[in-house]
């Protein structure tokens, strides 16, 4: 087929792994892979981690990371096997006809030269323009991508410019030698959504007007979904599915990619909140230091006993400082705390042992949350320890007891945190936090860390919990997804201050502040052109500065 | 030179004078108020006590300490390092030739041992985990456990006494000729060099293999370009400030280093005299002596730090 | 967390080679009265006679027999520096962990005494005190003990910074543990092992300093001897061709060659044990 621009067959990658004391092994990565990818269009390679997507995106560049081989397999671009020429033909390819975009730009610049001189760089060195012209053609490329300035856009420095700026210049330098294959590798999943719209459209306009081919490469189909033709779903380097994007968005054939696409469908009726709030944060001002700005600017939220308040916002916005200052962690500055009718002290060596337990805390990354060196039994039972005195037998039964609350069985009490997955780990601080037996449970970010159908089982966890044990949830996300699923009631900040804030409907139904407004119409719909309607009916520009 | 730089570099300069302050009186102190009298040490156990009291005296021992350090801070500051003890001479002058004795050696020890690290640390950077690596690193992980004693003397051994390419004993005197001088420290230098190779080649592999790891590297790979090109223009930039870094380090471990040499090699240096006045006991020698070798090390760690900060480009074109 | 049932089943040979040469050692020093032919001043023949059956490795300058010096002195050698390196552990490890926890000006005042001693030189600072100070085993213990805690210091205090901002140990604080649990339970578990594969490399400098100080005639005082002494006695010997000095100088550098080879691969594996994380 002469219009085939990419062709990946039967591809096998391995790498020698060396675990601790024991003798080097081999693993399989990816296993047995093909791929076509017609010329101009854009295929979706999507899974979770682990699943092999960034291997095999990489792998059409004939590259890979840190002692990773392509054991297996032919890879095909333009008609030519691009493993035959050896090293100087890898190089010809690399930077002319297939180029790449990382998922961090921040990383992916060299810190030490101006954007400019990155971005035209590949293009000089293959010799596709001279100088000028491709000056010239990055300038035009900035000015398509977004950028502001674009004449003068390229005389800056990488840290001299924001995330979302860098993530565009980056697939501006990925454009510039006009190469037939761009390799997204997450492009937009360390942005803000309100960011990852905006570099989103840039990223398809740009595609599509250059009609270059792409891989794109994520864990969100949502995303996806809204640039890719064809999807190949991946799970374990294997294909599990693939298609048209339209079909595997709307009728999935497989039940790993139908549980893909139906995440975060929970079903939850939000309640009503009580008259008497078991914690009421009323007016609360903090800051870092005496000479910076508040972090926190007359800060009023309550949550019913038993119900889940969701504050949702993006980095910046001071939902995670909201949490240091009910914890105590960060003393507030004005402002007063009410918990269960009485006024919390502001610092946390200040507070007695009995709230202390009553107010407890999950944090995003489980493995940093949970001493490396404890077992399980000792992470869920020093709280039983510390705060009810329950040693020997008592203390082992009501460990076991958690344990199965949170549906793991008896044979993890003995094991430590790094024999554990991500989402068993997240399990086993929420356990912790239930050993307490609280009335609040601060909930950090705590699916963010995760992949979505992990985070999917957290959050039903959560709410059976909840139902259980009566438990209240300050729930803090970036996620209105989540937001969604599990709120009663809502608080929306932004930049330190709350712009929106009442029940579930009240917050999520119409009519909506301006930056509502964007938050809702920036978080991927898993549904084909979401990202057009989006664009089209937005009333406020996003915060990409 | 923008402000934020000129600021913190200053502020760099303010810090290490104030350390030099400090080294001073810790030098000072260290050697006055330690338990153990000074005049009684030098004279020994079996003195009088009138011959004690009158040294004390002679010493400045009955004035209070802040006025001792005042004084002496105050001729050092003009350039008086005081008197010996020992033999009444003045300390600066015999220092002067000395010091030049130590610092020629120092200099061409670093002219040799510091682009041979640079040029071993990339090779085994360019053949990572292949067998130059190897071979250089096992051999730098063994002369890191040599003592410096051993490398100078097996050297006198074999290579002066069994082979007699070079005198066994570094002697040199004033309007020595300048190949005369250069074979009379040839192995010296050729042992220091020995000592700080490793340490300055494992450091700079490791800096280098840092930058090498970056993000920025894999991009510069996956631009197509050559090896070479990806060294010289990605890696070199941001390897520079970390591997002046490492060499000043060096540096003021040679200075330490010089000590044992010169005693080993009998070279009429700086190191030596200190080490024949400690047996001596001869407190304003080794006072001065030893504030002269913590000013060249306070001194090289400065500029290793100066270097870092002018080499940012965070710092040298903030936003 | 797995660890493999025997931690010597896959063992590098040269980390073994080097822990049968340091078992050797230590057995030297331990057993040295019970192994050494002579005794450490008897003086039982010629100066500088070369090896003979009498005498394995020779005798020294003053004729004594050199294999049983090389025993004593061996004794001398690992016991001032194994003291000096426990003190230098204890004091660093402690010191370090505490200004981590403690924060604020407490490690402000360690962290900057810590700076101050560190500007100077070791060699020259050990020199500046042994002028006024006189050489005993005692003194070199807590010179160099002191000296070298610095280092330790630094690490054991990055290490615990970077632990005690760690999630589970602001856990703990939110729960509400006192600063006994935080450190023995939380923090020291955790850096122990990065400051357990230091050690080796702290006895290796302990070793090749102590010689240093006794090659230079103000370590480890006559009648006593060591290792660097014993190459101060017989330095005179090397213009003549004599290589009696080579052999104590030879010992420090196995000796150091053999715990270094330990140390690395300990190392090795303790960085590996970090990297266990997933994710």
């Amino acid at each position: 087929m002469a219009d085939q621009l990419l062709e990946i067959a039967d591809l096998r990658i391995g790498a020698t792994v060396y675990p601790p004391g024991e003798k080097p092994r081999d693993v399989t990565l990816v296993d047995g892979v093909s791929l076509t990818l017609e010329k101009g269009k854009v295929l979706g390679l999507i899974g979770e981690s682990g699943a092999g997507k960034s291997t095999i995106g990489l792998s059409a560049a004939g590259y890979g990371r840190g002692g990773v081989r392509i054991t297996g397999g032919t890879i095909t671009v333009n008609g030519e096997d691009i493993l035959a020429n050896g090293q100087s033909g890898l190089r010809r390819l690399r930077g002319k006809t297939v180029c790449y975009v990382a998922q961090s730009a921040a990383a992916a610049f060299n810190p030490a030269h101006r954007l400019m001189d990155q971005v035209v760089e590949a293009t000089l060195a293959h010799g596709v323009l001279d100088r000028a012209s491709a000056e010239a053609r990055a300038v035009e490329l900035f000015a398509k991508l977004g950028l502001p300035d674009p004449e003068h856009f390229g005389q800056r420095y990488p840290h001299q410019v924001s995330g979302g700026q860098l993530q565009r210049a980056m697939t501006a330098m990925a454009l510039c030698s006009e190469p037939d294959l761009i390799i997204f590798d997450e492009p937009t999943t360390a942005l803000d959504v309100t960011t990852q719209i905006d570099v989103l459209a840039a990223i398809k306009d740009a595609i599509h007007d250059t009609g270059v081919g792409a891989l794109y490469i994520t864990h969100d189909l949502a995303v996806v979904a809204q640039v890719a033709d064809h999807i190949l779903v991946l799970r374990n380097g294997e294909a599990v599915e693939y298609g048209p994007t339209r079909d595997i968005i709307e009728q999935p054939k497989e039940d790993y990619t139908r549980a893909l696409v139906s995440v975060r469908s929970i079903d939850h009726h939000a309640r009503q909140p009580e008259s008497q709030p078991l914690l009421d944060v009323d007016a609360v001002s903090a800051r870092y230091s005496a000479d910076l700005p508040p972090v926190l600017n007359q800060v009023s939220v309550q949550l019913s006993a038993g119900q889940t308040l969701a504050v949702v916002g993006e980095s910046g916005s001071g939902k995670s400082t909201l949490a240091r200052c009910i914890t105590g962690l960060l003393p507030i500055e004005s402002g007063d705390i009410r918990f269960a009718g009485q006024s919390l002290p502001k610092a946390l060596k200040s507070r007695d042992k009995e709230t202390l337990r009553q107010l407890q805390m999950v944090y995003q990354m489980a493995d940093v949350a949970m001493n490396p060196r404890h077992t399980v039994a000792t992470i869920i039972g020093r709280p039983l320890t510390f705060y009810f005195g329950l040693k020997g037998a008592a203390r082992r039964k009501r460990v076991l007891e958690l344990l199965d609350a949170i549906e793991l069985g008896p044979e993890y009490y003995d094991r430590y945190p790094a024999e554990l997955s991500g989402g068993q780990k997240q399990r086993v601080c929420i356990a912790r936090a239930l050993a307490a037996e609280p009335k609040l449970i601060i909930c950090d970010e705590v699916t963010s860390a995760l992949d979505p159908l992990v985070a999917d089982g957290i959050l039903k966890l959560l709410l059976r919990l909840q139902e259980s044990a009566g438990v209240a949830y300050l729930f803090i996300t970036h996620d209105l997804a989540t937001v969604r699923a599990i709120s009663d009631s809502i608080a929306v900040m932004l930049q330190g201050e709350v712009v929106r804030y009442g029940t579930h409907e009240q917050v999520l139904t119409a009519p909506f502040d301006d930056y509502t407004d964007l938050l809702l119409r920036s978080v991927p719909q898993m549904k084909l052109g979401w990202l057009e309607e989006a664009i089209d009916g937005r009333k406020m520009t996003g915060q990409d500065q | 030179m923008n402000l934020i730089v000129a600021r913190l570099i200053a502020q760099r300069l303010a810090l290490g004078l104030l350390l030099l302050f400090a080294v001073s009186i810790l030098i000072f102190v260290g050697t006055m108020m330690l338990p153990g009298d000074v005049a009684q040490a030098i004279l020994g156990q079996s003195a009088t006590d009138q011959a004690v009291a009158n040294l004390r005296a002679e010493l400045g021992l009955n004035d209070p300490a802040w006025m001792r350090y005042l004084d002496w801070l105050g001729g050092i500051l003009t350039g008086d390092l005081g008197t010996s003890l020992s033999n009444g001479q003045s300390i600066a002058d015999s220092l002067l030739g000395r010091a030049g004795n130590t610092f020629f050696l120092a200099f061409w020890t670093a002219l040799i041992a510091v682009p041979m690290a640079i040029l071993l640390g990339l090779l085994a950077v360019r053949y990572q985990n292949r067998w130059p690596d190897r071979v250089i690193s096992g051999a730098t992980l063994t002369t890191i456990s040599l003592p410096d004693f051993f490398i100078g003397y097996l050297l006198i051994y074999f290579v002066a006494v069994k082979l007699g390419w070079f005198p066994s004993v570094s002697t040199v005197y004033d309007g020595m000729p300048f190949v005369e001088r250069m074979r009379a420290i040839a192995l010296p230098a050729f042992t220091l060099t020995l000592i700080i190779l490793a340490h300055m080649m494992r450091m700079t592999r490791a800096a280098i293999l840092n930058v090498m790891q970056s993000a920025y590297i894999e991009t510069a790979e996956l631009k197509g370009l050559g090896g070479l090109k990806i060294i010289w223009r990605h890696a070199f930039p941001n390897s520079v400030a970390p591997v002046i870094n490492v060499v000043m380090i060096n540096l003021a471990f040679l200075v330490v280093g010089v000590v044992v040499i010169e005693v080993i090699f009998v070279y009429p240096g700086m190191g030596q005299y200190l080490i024949d006045h400690v047996a001596k006991r001869d407190v304003p020698v080794v006072q001065a002596c030893g504030l002269i070798f913590a000013t060249v090390y306070i001194g090289l760690n400065l500029i290793a730090d100066v270097v870092s900060i002018l080499s940012n480009p965070r710092l040298r074109h903030p936003k | 967390m797995k660890l493999p049932n025997n931690p010597l089943a896959n063992i590098p040979i040269a980390a073994l080679i080097g822990l049968i040469l340091t078992t050797l050692f230590v057995v030297a020093a331990v057993f040295a009265p019970w192994i050494a032919p002579y005794s450490l001043s008897e003086s039982v023949g010629d100066m500088w006679e070369s090896s003979s059956a009498v005498h394995w490795l020779g005798t020294d300058n003053l004729g004594r027999d050199l294999f049983s010096r090389l025993l004593y002195g061996a004794r001398t050698t690992m016991t001032i520096a194994a003291l000096a390196t426990a003190l230098a552990f204890s004091l660093g490890s402690i010191l370090g962990i505490l200004a981590a926890v403690l924060g604020g000006w407490a490690d402000q005042l360690m962290s900057r005494t810590i700076d101050l001693l560190m500007s100077i030189p070791t060699l020259i600072f050990a020199l500046v005190v042994l002028s006024v100070m006189p050489s005993t085993t005692i003194i070199l213990v807590l010179v160099m003990g002191i000296l070298d805690s610095t280092r330790v210091y630094r690490i054991a205090r990055a290490v615990a910074v970077d632990i005690n901002v760690q999630d589970f140990v602001e856990a703990a604080r939110l729960r509400g543990e006192g600063r006994v649990w935080i450190i023995f339970r939380e923090i020291l578990p955790n850096a122990l092992s990065p400051l357990v594969a230091e050690l080796g490399l702290r006895f290796i400098f302990a070793v090749l300093f102590l010689s240093s100080l006794s090659f230079l005639g103000l370590g480890v005082q006559p009648p006593e001897a060591d290792w660097g002494s014993m190459v101060r006695e017989n330095r005179q010997g090397i213009v003549f061709g004599v290589p009696a000095a080579l052999i104590p100088a030879g010992a420090i550098a196995l000796l150091a060659i053999s715990v270094n080879l330990v140390a690395d691969w300990v190392l090795r594996r303790t960085t590996d044990l970090k990297g266990g994380r997933s994710g």
